[in-house]
C-alpha cells in the first residue's frame, strides 16, 4: 500500500432528505494517522456526513446518497452499521453508546464477546454459545491499559464520571482488531478541562499508531491543538480544507459562519436606553433535558429587542422555558422591580411575561381547535378575560372572543378563511402569527419568542420578523428572542447574547465580525482579561 | 462510600425486599388465622406450585429483554389447551399424549409468539398493555377457532370433547385420561424430595466452588450453606414423629418438580450465552444495543417466542394436574395471576430472578390457600377472604407499575438535574 493513499476518501457525497438537499458535495480525505477535524455550525451536514459514513438506517430509509466512499483506495458499500464495523470505521458516540446496567467489560465486548462452547450450544446451537467471561476482562484490561485508564473492568457503567464513560466509549472501539478510521463526535462535549485534555493525548496516541481520526468539534481551541487539517462545512456545502498550520482560530470561526443574507441591518442601532432594566437574571439553572442551563445572569433593558444565540443543545431554549416555569429552574429573577416566584407557569403570567414556545405544534397550539378559541383561551383560563358572569357560573363572551380574533387577523395579516378555521390547516407562518397574538393578548411587558421561523418557508419568515419589529416599535414591547438562525438575530436584534454551555459566553452588537460570533459560539469569550 | 457495617446492610436487604418480607407476614397472619393444619396447607400449596411454578417463570426471560410483564403468555396458555385438545381428540392416553401434546404445541406456540412479537415490536413503549389488550383478543380468535371452525368447518367426532351438535368444543372437557401423567411418574414424600434435591444442588454448587475462584465464590458458599440446612431439617424431619403427618400428606411430584429445577437452571445458564447477553443488553437499552449491531427487533421477538413456548408447557403441566379443563376460561388469568406472584416474590417490570418467581408462587399460593379460612375466622365471613385474595392480585401489580412509574420518573429528574 502507497504511503499516499487514503485510509478514508469521501468524494462529492451528496445527500437529500425529501427533496431538502443537506449535503451537496463534500468531499474528504483522511490519511493514516492524520487528525483530521470537520467544523460547521448546526445544520452544517457534519452529523448526516457521519451518518453516511457509519450506513445509518436513517440514511438508507431516506433513499441513500450519492458519491462514493473508498478506503484504502479502494470503493466500498456502506449499508448498515455492521458493514462500517467490519471496514474497521469505528465511531466514538456523542452521547455515550453505555449500557449503565453492564459492567466496563460488557460494555467494552458489547456483540462481539468471546464465546465458547457448552451444554446449551451442543443443544440449540451457536446462537446459546457462552460468554467467554475471563477472556472479556483480559482484552478489556488491555485496551484500557492501552488508555492508561486505571479502574476495575469488573464494575458496572452506571455511576461513573462522565469521563471515564468517554474513555470506556474508546476502549470499545481501539479493541476491535481491525479499527482504521475512528469518527470522534463532539468527544469533549460533557468532559471537564482536563478529562478533555487527556482525552485529546489518547486521541494523538491512537493517530500516532496509524488510526486515522476524523474529530468534530466545535470547540475551536482544540481543534487547533490536536488536528493536523481541518475541513469546514457550511449549509451542506465543503467550503475549504485547511492545513493546520495555515490557518488561525479566527479564521475557522469566520468560515464557520459565513454570511448568509446580505444584511440590511437595522437603520438606527438606536441606543439602547440602560437606565431600565425590564428582566434581570441572575445565577438562573433550568433542568430542561438537551438544553440545561448552568448559572446564567442577564440583563434585558426595556423597549429592546435581545436575540438570544448559539448551537443547538447548548442551552439557549432553556432560558425563556425557565423564565416561564415549564422546567425546573432556580435562581434569583426579578421582572421590574419585582422578584419573580418560579416554576410557576401563571405567575410569570402574572408578572407580564408572555412565551411564544419553540415546540408550536407541541406547546403552541390547539390544532383541531378554531383560531379565536387558540387566541383566547390563556387570557380567558390566566385573566379571566373574554367571559360572561351569571352568578357563580360563567360562559364564553363569543362576541367579544369573535371580534378580537378579527381584529388580530386584520393586524398581524392572518391568512385564513375565518376566525373559526382550525389552526391545523393554516401555513406554518400564519400558524406563528396566532400563537403571537395570543402571547400578546395576555398584555405582556416582556415577550419570548423561542425559534419563530423553525419550520417556515423563506417568504413567511421576514412577515414573522417584520411582525416582531413592528410590535418593539410601535409599543415598545420588550422583546427576548431565541434563534438558531444566527442571520436572523442579527437583522433585527439590538443585541444578540450568545449561549454556551448554559452560560452567556459574549453580548454582541449585530454587527460585529464573523469572527467574534464564530468564537462566541465555540465557548471562548472575546471580553477582555478573560 | 463508607463501608457499611451489619446493619446498614439488614436495612438495605429490608428496603430492597420490602415486597416479599410483608407478604411473609400477612402470609404468616393468614396461616395463624386460617386454622388449617400446616400439612393440610403445605400440601395444597406443593400441588398448585408444581401446577403454576413454570408458567410464573416463563415470564422471567421478556422481563430481562425490556418488555415488561408479558400478559401475552396467555397465548402460549391457548396453544398448550389447542394441542391438548388435539391429543384427546385422537384418542392418546397418559404420559404419551402429554408428550405429544408438548411437541404439538411448541410450533404452534413459537408461531403465535412471533406474531406477537412482531406486535410488541411495533408498539414499543407500552409492550404490557398491548400484550394484555392481544389476550383479549386472542380469546376471541381462539373461541372462534374452537366454538365453530373446529366441528363446523373441520369435521371432528369426538363425543366427549365436542358438543351435542357436532360443531364446537364443549365448555368443559375431562382430561381424565391425562390427569397426574407427569405427576405421577414417580411421587415421594416431601421430606426424602427434599433430601434428594438438596444433595443434587450441593453437588452442583460444590463442583462449581472448586472449578471458579473468583468473586461469584461467596454466592456459591451461600448456597450451600442454605442447601445443607435444607438437607439437614428433611433428614431430621423425616425421623421425627412429629412431621409424620406431614410426611404421609405432602407428597412431591418429583418429575414435575424436576422439571421445574431443570427451567430454573436453565434461565440462568441461558442468560448467560450470546443470546441471553443480547437480550439483556436490549432490555437496558434498545438504542445502545442496535448501534453495537444487534438486530434489537429480532432479539425481542425470540425472547417472546421462548415466553410464549414456555408458557405453552406450563398450561399442559397445569391442565394435567387439575385433570378437566374449561374450555374457554382456563386461560384467561394465567397472566395475570403469573404476573401477581412473581411481582410478589420482589420482582419489577424490569427486574426479575429465578429466586423471586419460586419465593413468589410460594407466597401467592399459600395467601391463595389460607385467606378464605382467615377471612372467615378475621371478619366472620369467607367471602371476604375470597375477596381480599382477588384484591391482592391486582392490588400488587397496580402498586408495582405504579412504583415503578415513579422510580423512572425519579431517575429522569435525577439525570436532568444541574450539577
Amino acid at each position: 500500500m502507497n504511503e499516499n493513499t487514503p485510509v478514508l476518501s469521501m468524494q462529492n457525497i451528496e445527500k437529500a432528505y425529501y427533496g431538502n438537499k443537506v449535503l451537496k458535495g463534500v468531499s474528504l480525505e483522511v490519511m493514516p494517522g492524520e487528525i483530521h477535524a470537520i467544523c460547521g455550525e448546526n445544520g452544517a451536514g457534519k452529523s448526516t456526513l457521519m451518518n453516511i459514513l457509519f450506513g445509518m438506517p436513517v440514511i438508507h430509509n431516506t433513499g441513500g446518497f450519492s458519491g462514493t466512499i473508498s478506503m484504502d483506495g479502494e470503493q466500498v458499500s456502506i449499508k448498515h452499521p455492521s458493514d462500517a464495523m467490519k471496514l474497521g470505521i469505528g465511531m466514538v458516540h456523542q452521547e455515550f453508546m453505555l449500557i449503565p446496567g453492564f459492567s466496563i467489560a460488557e460494555n467494552i465486548k458489547l456483540n462481539r464477546e468471546p464465546r465458547k462452547n457448552g451444554l446449551l450450544s451442543t443443544i440449540f446451537g451457536k446462537k446459546l454459545q457462552k460468554l467467554d467471561e475471563d477472556k472479556m476482562k483480559s482484552d478489556s484490561r488491555a485496551a484500557l491499559d492501552k488508555l492508561g485508564l486505571d479502574v476495575d473492568e469488573d464494575i458496572p457503567v452506571a455511576g461513573l464520571p462522565v469521563g471515564y464513560m468517554q474513555f470506556i466509549e474508546i476502549a470499545r472501539e481501539i479493541d476491535k482488531e481491525n479499527v482504521k478510521v475512528l469518527v470522534f463526535d463532539e468527544p469533549t462535549a460533557v468532559l471537564t478541562e482536563s478529562e478533555a485534555a487527556s482525552l485529546l493525548a489518547a486521541m494523538k496516541k491512537l493517530a500516532a499508531e496509524g488510526v486515522g481520526i476524523l474529530f468534530i468539534s466545535h470547540r475551536l481551541d482544540e481543534v487547533i491543538d490536536a488536528a493536523d487539517k481541518v475541513t469546514i462545512m457550511r449549509d451542506g456545502t465543503w467550503i475549504t480544507t485547511l492545513n493546520k498550520k495555515d490557518t488561525t482560530m479566527e479564521h475557522i470561526a469566520e468560515l464557520m459562519v459565513g454570511r448568509k443574507i446580505d444584511l440590511s441591518q437595522k437603520e438606527e442601532s438606536a441606543k439602547i436606553d440602560t437606565s431600565k432594566v425590564a428582566l434581570s437574571i441572575r445565577n438562573m439553572k433550568v433542568a430542561m433535558p438537551g438544553e440545561v442551563v448552568r448559572g446564567l445572569d442577564l440583563d434585558v433593558y426595556k423597549g429592546e429587542i435581545l436575540g438570544l444565540g448559539g448551537l443547538a443543545g447548548q442551552g439557549k431554549i432553556g432560558v425563556a422555558n425557565g423564565l416561564m416555569g415549564i422546567y425546573p429552574t432556580e435562581g434569583e429573577i426579578m421582572v421590574g422591580d419585582k422578584k419573580l416566584t418560579l416554576n410557576n407557569p401563571k405567575a410569570s403570567i402574572e408578572a407580564k411575561l408572555s412565551f411564544v414556545s419553540e415546540d408550536r405544534r407541541g406547546v403552541g397550539l390547539i390544532p383541531d381547535t378554531s383560531i379565536e378559541m387558540n387566541m383566547v383561551i390563556p387570557a380567558i383560563v390566566n385573566q379571566n378575560r373574554f367571559l360572561k358572569k351569571f352568578g357563580f357560573m360563567s360562559q364564553y363572551d363569543a362576541d367579544a372572543i369573535r371580534k378580537n380574533a378579527e381584529n388580530y387577523i386584520k393586524e398581524l395579516d392572518i391568512r385564513c378563511t375565518g376566525p373559526t378555521q382550525p389552526v391545523r390547516r393554516l401555513s406554518g407562518g400564519n400558524q406563528q402569527k396566532v400563537c403571537i397574538a395570543r402571547a400578546l393578548l395576555l398584555q405582556p411587558d416582556v415577550l419570548l419568542i423561542s425559534e419563530p421561523t423553525r419550520g417556515i418557508d423563506v417568504g413567511a419568515k421576514s412577515l414573522v420578523l417584520d411582525t416582531v419589529v413592528k410590535l418593539n416599535k410601535e409599543y415598545g414591547l420588550t422583546v427576548i428572542m431565541t434563534s438558531s438562525e444566527l442571520a436572523e438575530l442579527r437583522l433585527i436584534c439590538d443585541r444578540i447574547a450568545i449561549v454556551t454551555g448554559g452560560k452567556i459566553t459574549d453580548i454582541l452588537k449585530p454587527d460585529d465580525s464573523d469572527a467574534k460570533f464564530g468564537m462566541a459560539m465555540s465557548g471562548i469569550s472575546g471580553k477582555d482579561g478573560e | 462510600m463508607p463501608k457499611s457495617n451489619g446493619m446498614n446492610k439488614i436495612k438495605g436487604f429490608m428496603v430492597s425486599n420490602i415486597v416479599p418480607i410483608v407478604f411473609i407476614i400477612v402470609c404468616m397472619i393468614g396461616v395463624a388465622f386460617s386454622g388449617s393444619a400446616p400439612s393440610i396447607i403445605m400440601m395444597d400449596v406443593i400441588s398448585r406450585f408444581s401446577r403454576n411454578a413454570f408458567l410464573v417463570i416463563s415470564l422471567i426471560i421478556p422481563i430481562l429483554t425490556g418488555l415488561g410483564l408479558n400478559f401475552g403468555i396467555v397465548l402460549g396458555a391457548m396453544a398448550g389447551q389447542i394441542s391438548l385438545l388435539i391429543v384427546c381428540v385422537a384418542g392418546m392416553n397418559g404420559l404419551s399424549a402429554v408428550i405429544a401434546a408438548s411437541a404439538l404445541s411448541v410450533p404452534l406456540a413459537v408461531f403465535l409468539g412471533w406474531l406477537t412479537g412482531k406486535l410488541l415490536n411495533n408498539t414499543k413503549g407500552s409492550e404490557m398493555i398491548t400484550s394484555m389488550i392481544l389476550g383479549f383478543f386472542a380469546s376471541g380468535v381462539y373461541q372462534f377457532l374452537l366454538l365453530f371452525v373446529w366441528g363446523g368447518i373441520i369435521p371432528i367426532d369426538a363425543p366427549g370433547i365436542m358438543l351435542d351438535s357436532g360443531i364446537g368444543v364443549r365448555s368443559a372437557v375431562n382430561l381424565n385420561n391425562l390427569k397426574y401423567a407427569i405427576d405421577n411418574i414417580w411421587k415421594m414424600d416431601i421430606f426424602t424430595a427434599g433430601i434428594i434435591f438438596s444433595l443434587i444442588f450441593l453437588i452442583i454448587n460444590a463442583v462449581k466452588l472448586l472449578k471458579r475462584t473468583d468473586k461469584t465464590k461467596v454466592r456459591t458458599v451461600v448456597n450451600i450453606a442454605v442447601f445443607a440446612a435444607i438437607f439437614v431439617i428433611c433428614f431430621w424431619a423425616s425421623h421425627a414423629d412429629a412431621c409424620k403427618k406431614m410426611k404421609a400428606l405432602c407428597q412431591i411430584p418429583m418429575v414435575t418438580f424436576g422439571l421445574i429445577a431443570l427451567l430454573c437452571m436453565f434461565v440462568p445458564a441461558f442468560l448467560k450465552t450470546k443470546l441471553g447477553q443480547d437480550m439483556r443488553a436490549v432490555g437496558q437499552d434498545m438504542k445502545v444495543a442496535s448501534v453495537a449491531g444487534i438486530d434489537v427487533d429480532k432479539t425481542r421477538i425470540i425472547a417472546t417466542c421462548i415466553s410464549t413456548v414456555l408458557a405453552s408447557f406450563g398450561q399442559i403441566i397445569f391442565l394435567q394436574n387439575l385433570g378437566n379443563m374449561s374450555t374457554y376460561s382456563a386461560h384467561e388469568n394465567v397472566g395475570m395471576f403469573s404476573a401477581a406472584a412473581l411481582l410478589i416474590g420482589g420482582a419489577s417490570v424490569s427486574k426479575a430472578t429465578v429466586g423471586q418467581a419460586i419465593m413468589g408462587t410460594i407466597l401467592f399460593h399459600v395467601l391463595f390457600n389460607v385467606s378464605p379460612m382467615a377471612g372467615k375466622n378475621i371478619f366472620g365471613s369467607a367471602e371476604l377472604g375470597e375477596y381480599f385474595r382477588v384484591f391482592i392480585a391486582y392490588g400488587i401489580i397496580a402498586v408495582t407499575l405504579a412504583l415503578y412509574a415513579w422510580k423512572k420518573t425519579v431517575q429522569a429528574r435525577e439525570k436532568n438535574k444541574v450539577q
